[in-house]
């Protein structure tokens, strides 16, 4: 298990820097420098510009001197917003942005794999097929459709909760993690459907029943953990996609988070900004597929203790 | 009164394709101390009938037409839910086909095995987890698995099969059940083990006095054990009667179809051997694999492979059918397979009519693969589910130049002719068809290049017995009409005497004896053999009893011990 | 449950007609046409591409037609789903959008079923050390944060139309390969392809007449699953104005521009985004309705 991680995290290692150096190369390859978008700069400022910020040596000689400041955890500045680093720019938006993601989290987690679990129990009924459909509807309403109707109504006719903000007013949370995490939980739902119900019909569940287990029993007890397996390796893969929809819920409630920081950023171009946070977000999906994979691990015991073998 | 008395059991299942009445009007009884078998072939219903018992069908589609099922006077058929949980916790068990899936493989077999006992719906009975540790520990003791303490916490992949479904048996026992139903408890074991857990099921159920319901397709494996028998067929009953009346008296047609079509006695009409030089000759084979669950530990170089096949020497003469006997993981697959260049070999050779066929590439053997053909376990498997008769059919033909678009349609009716496939069904897919059917299809396609050397590998290990006999005449009758040459491949003693000429025992990757199928039986040279030959179960229940009652005395649990280790020795 | 009753015919006998063979393709049809909500959504699909392809002919307005004096109005008679701020006709603006839509999707999935495709297949038919280095490769791509990579493709050479095809189709050819190679390693071990190999078949008619054949299932079912996603994809990067650029327009165009009026002119908002979620709902149906159909353990029973 612990060799596993540790493997794992080595070939990280190579799969970072390489994401280091694309974005970097993207970065610098795009036309027009970051100076020359909106007004015109006056030559000689233009040269300090770029002097402060060493655009005047050789690509290379960039790339290297970045690198390692990315060891140190330094981004470098902004190019935006001057005085600003770009470790204290993300530091800024990772709260908001880390907290509404594992609230969606919660929310797709809790209401996905009941609703999958409750229809798994029993397929081909109603109890199957309302959520199911439900779910169907959660996967075809994107959240950037989904946000601004939950706004319209909830917000603005109702006005139950606020329509923007976050921490500013009792109830501006709700919203954007039920926006974000709807998605979620519709695909976990199928997922923990399927997964249980593939467990469901496996001759050891028939086996339980034999021996006079309760079917509750049987289902939390004997199914379960087989049947919610799909859901965990799917986690990795979600956080990602979590990361992804964050930048529009951000955008769409106004949720001073990294994810509206890099939409900002990318419409500003500002790259520094960019190339920061990208390197930031592929590091912690690595980070999170791992952690989802090593969970998948754990909850097999024959992986697992062949895992234990290898120390 | 009997202990379970059935009457007029009806069971139908609502599928797509229209009513299919799985159980049609059965009843039987059984008693305590007593035992009944239930035999059939697959979809005689005889599954169902047991499960409908236990309400474990899935319904739907399943639904329960008529009829009651008296245990203890009380009708298990329109219990409550409540009641019968009761009954299936405390009163009646069951233990399952297959071992490697009937345990939950995320949780400890012991936690499984008290399971019972601590969530037991009957208050007054529920116990504590200690005591509950202890009294499993105790039946795990008495099902003959060595330490028992220490194998409490284990997981099942921890355990062969034949130990697995030890652990099934304990935790069918564990709460002194009156009735013990066996699903084909032993049809996915090797015949050693399937040995042990036979006599193991009849020692328990005399001590205990419980009733068992044994349910098999094959009428050899009870014939020790049943005192009465039960002959299903297509959901109905075709005949009950005691064990001995069934097998030595029988009236009914089916039953005696049965009957006679279990392997039994020797080859009768020995084959035209042909005493030139041998059309196969194999020196020193080896293959090996390379075994990625030990690289990945790191273990020495040694280590890493798995010996599927170790140095092995053979040859078949002309006209000659050489059995293979082996037991599961004993590798006598693999050793086909290499024989035919389809699995890499790592050493040794294989001279094909005098030339040497190892080692050449696949351009070169081409020519040679006309001359060897195959014929597989599974007919489900073996077939291109997308083809056609007709086209699976024509494409070796075609291909070989064997036939001309102008000739083909007749030449694929003879060789239909020829596996005794309907003319008709020339247009069908392969899963329009029978498992028998099937096998019909890949002897066709085998036979097809008109080869000289067949290799089957257990080529009827997955029909049914009448079936199988069906099939075993009709290879007979190929090899006798061709004139062709064959390995034959089986785990089934009796399957192999019927057919083989000459006969290899198989273990552990090496060729433990060979002889004539009849010196072999009458004479065998290895403790091996002897043990192999001693646990095949014989259609004849008092020679069956006797060596049951011969057994018993001496230790099952530590002979079960000594082939656990071979056994994992082996994987 | 019965058996088949076997028995051996007589030769010579078999004057009878021939029975016609019914194939998995055609059990799988048989199958997909009892599902109305597959055949449903197959029906809505041939509509919008039939819509699509006859745009130019049939859209009540021009493309351009700009009525500044009518503003935003809300469906009447002339204007069905109403027009929008510059007075265009909504449903006009819809049809125009959905040929974006749609051949974003199309075109993006064929990219993604090429890669895909050849890619595991290779993978999965040569195995080995092969196999191991190109899956390893899909791995790393697999943990690499894509959306973060498409928005940063976008930012940097701009809004281009035909990255945008290859940014996703280079996303989405993933899973496909994945799913691919697994079919292939698959078939590899099945015995027919190992009798195919023992009857001396070459390579490449055992991979054209035995395993391509048996690939094409999961292959369909699984693209017809990729459309959606990669709608929404699109969709998704011209709501945030990094996909499709102004005047040309698309579903997810038209719901960020939707999104900003939406409480002064909610139909500017709820019609193309019905639009784009009957569409999904209707590729989505499909592709489980396929599932279901040629999933060779549905077809056993």
């Amino acid at each position: 298990m612990f060799r596993f991680a540790f493997m794992r995290l080595l070939q990280a290692i190579p799969v970072i820097l390489v994401v280091i150096s694309i974005t970097f190369l993207l970065v610098h390859s795009a036309p027009g420098g970051p100076f020359s978008a909106d007004k015109a700069v006056p030559p000689e400022v233009l040269k300090a510009l770029e002097t402060q910020y060493n655009l005047d040596q050789p690509l290379w000689q960039q790339y290297i001197s970045y690198l390692g400041d990315v060891l140190h955890g330094d981004f470098g500045p902004s190019f935006k917003y001057p005085g600003r680093t770009v470790s204290e720019l993300i530091a800024s938006g990772l709260p908001a942005t880390a907290e509404l993601a594992v609230y969606a989290m919660l929310v797709a987690l809790i209401i996905g794999a009941s609703a999958g679990v409750f229809a798994a129990a029993r397929p081909n009924s109603m109890q199957d097929y309302i959520p199911m459909s439900a779910a169907m509807l959660g996967i075809c309403m994107p959240s950037f459709l989904l946000g601004p109707l939950l706004v319209l109504i909830f917000g603005i006719n109702l006005e139950w909760v606020p329509v923007s903000g976050w921490g500013d007013a009792p109830g501006d949370k709700i919203l954007p993690a039920i926006t974000l995490g709807t998605g979620y939980a519709a695909y976990i739902a199928r997922l923990s459907r399927g997964g249980m119900l593939e467990i469901l019909s496996q001759d050891y569940i028939r086996t339980a029943r034999a021996k006079g287990l309760s079917e509750p029993l049987v289902i939390a007890k004997h199914a379960l953990r087989g049947g919610l397996i799909p859901v965990v390796a799917f986690l990795g893969p979600a956080f990602a996609g979590l990361v992804g929809g964050s930048f529009v819920v951000e955008t769409i409630y106004q949720i001073p988070g990294l994810g509206r920081f890099y939409v900002q950023a990318a419409f500003n171009r500002d790259y520094t900004m960019i190339l920061g946070t990208t390197i930031f977000f592929a590091t912690l999906i690595i980070l999170f597929n791992l952690i989802s994979d090593m969970l998948t691990i754990w909850l097999n015991p024959k992986l697992r203790q062949q895992g234990q073998g290898d120390n | 009164m009997a202990l379970l008395e059935v009457n007029g059991l009806k069971v139908h299942f609502h599928t797509r394709d229209g009513l299919v009445k799985a159980v049609d009007d059965v009843s039987f009884s059984v008693d305590c101390g007593e035992t009944l078998a239930i035999v059939g072939e697959s979809g005689s219903g005889k599954s169902v009938t047991c499960y409908s018992l236990l309400d474990l069908l899935p319904k739907p589609p399943a639904k329960i037409e008529g009829g009651t099922a008296l245990f203890d006077g009380v009708d298990l058929l329109s219990c409550d839910a409540k009641q019968m949980r009761s009954f299936r916790s405390n009163d009646i068990a069951m233990i399952f086909q297959d071992p490697m899936t009937s345990l939950n493989p995320f949780i400890t077999i012991g936690e499984q095995l008290i399971e019972p006992l601590i969530y037991n719906p009957d208050k007054t009975r529920s116990q504590s987890r200690d005591n509950a540790r202890l009294r499993a520990i105790e039946l795990l003791d008495e099902v003959g698995i060595i330490n028992p303490e220490a194998r409490f916490d284990c997981y099942p992949h921890e355990f062969s099969g034949g130990m697995r479904q030890r652990v099934m048996i304990a935790m069918a026992l564990i709460n002194e059940p009156r009735l013990l139903i066996c699903d084909e408890p032993t049809t996915a074991l090797d015949v050693t083990i399937q040995a042990q857990i036979l006599e193991l099921i009849s020692q328990l159920q005399q001590k205990r006095n419980m009733a068992v319901i044994f349910i098999s397709h094959d009428l050899g494996v009870v014939a020790g054990i049943a005192d009465k028998v039960m002959v299903m067929c297509d959901g109905t009953v075709r005949e009950t009667g005691d064990t001995d009346t069934i097998f030595y008296n029988t009236a009914n047609d089916y039953t005696k179809k049965l009957l006679a079509a279990i392997p039994e006695g020797a080859k009768t009409l020995l084959s035209r051997v042909q005493p030139e030089a041998p059309i196969i000759e194999v020196k020193n084979l080896k293959t090996y694999f390379r075994d990625y669950s030990k690289a990945l530990a790191g273990a020495g170089s040694a280590k890493r492979f798995i010996k599927a096949v170790d140095g092995v020497s053979l040859h078949i003469q002309r006209g000659e059918i050489l059995g293979l006997v082996g037991e599961s993981g004993s590798g006598k697959s693999t050793l086909g397979r290499s024989i035919l260049q389809l699995a890499p070999i790592t050493e040794g050779s294989v001279h094909f009519c005098g030339t040497q066929i190892s080692g050449l590439n696949p351009r070169q053997l081409v020519p040679w693969r006309r001359k060897m053909q195959m014929i597989f376990q599974d007919p489900y498997a073996s077939l291109n589910p997308r083809m056609t008769v007709y086209q699976t059919l024509a494409e070796p033909l075609l291909y070989h130049g064997l036939a001309t678009s102008a000739n083909i349609d007749k030449q694929v009716r003879l060789l239909m002719d020829d596996v005794g496939l309907a003319r008709a069904s020339m247009r069908k897919y392969p899963h329009e068809f029978s498992g028998g059917q099937r096998q019909r299809i890949a002897i066709g396609r085998a036979i097809a290049t008109k080869p000289e050397l067949i290799i089957a590998d257990e080529p009827v290990s997955a029909l049914d017995v009448t079936i199988q006999a069906q099939i075993l005449d009709l290879i007979l009758d190929l090899v006798e009409r061709h004139n062709l040459t064959m390995l034959f491949i089986s785990h089934d003693l009796s399957v192999v005497r019927y057919i083989s000429d000459r006969v290899m025992v198989m273990n552990k990757g090496v060729i433990l004896e060979t002889g004539d199928t009849e010196t072999l039986w009458a004479n065998p040279q290895q403790q091996y053999t002897r043990h192999l030959l001693e646990s095949i179960p014989l259609a004849d229940p008092k020679s069956e009893r006797q060596r049951l009652a011969r057994s018993a005395l001496s230790k099952v649990g530590m002979q079960g011990e000594d082939l656990e280790q071979r056994f994992r020795a082996e994987i | 449950m019965n058996s088949i009753p076997e028995s051996r015919p007589q030769a010579g006998q078999e004057q009878e007609q021939e029975e016609r063979g019914s194939s998995l393709w055609h059990d799988a049809w048989i199958k997909l046409r009892k599902n109305r909500l597959a055949i449903c959504g197959l029906v809505i699909l041939l509509l919008l591409c039939l819509v699509s392809l006859l745009t130019p002919w049939i859209a009540p307005y021009g493309y351009e037609e700009q009525n500044l004096l009518l503003g935003a109005s809300a469906p009447s008679a002339q204007h069905w789903l109403g027009t929008d701020i510059f007075g265009r006709d909504m449903l006009t603006r819809i049809m125009y959008g959905g040929r974006v839509s749609l051949t974003v999707g199309l075109i993006a999935t064929a990219v993604a079923l090429i890669i895909g495709v050849l890619w595991g297949a290779t993978a999965g038919f040569i195995g080995g050390r092969v196999d191991a280095v190109m899956m390893r490769l899909v791995d790393i791509l697999y943990a690499l944060p894509f959306m973060i990579f498409i928005v940063l493709l976008m930012v940097v050479f701009g809004r281009n139309i035909f990255l945008l095809f290859f940014a996703i189709g280079a996303v989405e050819w993933l899973t496909m390969a994945r799913i691919v190679r697994g079919q292939v390693m698959n078939l590899r071990k099945q015995e027919f392809v190992e009798a195919a190999y023992s009857l001396g078949l070459s390579q490449w008619t055992i991979i054209r007449r035995h395993i391509i054949p048996n690939t094409l299932g999961p292959v369909i079912v699984y693209t017809t699953l990729t459309i959606p996603s990669v709608m929404l994809l699109e969709a998704f990067l011209s709501f945030l104005g990094l996909g499709i650029q102004p005047p040309q327009s698309s579903w997810g165009l038209l719901i960020s521009y939707g999104v900003e009026t939406m409480e002064e002119f909610p139909w500017l908002l709820i019609f193309p985004g019905l639009t784009l979620s009957l569409t999904l709902f209707a590729l989505n149906f499909l592709g489980d309705g396929l599932r279901d159909a040629l999933d060779p353990r549905t077809s056993k029973d």
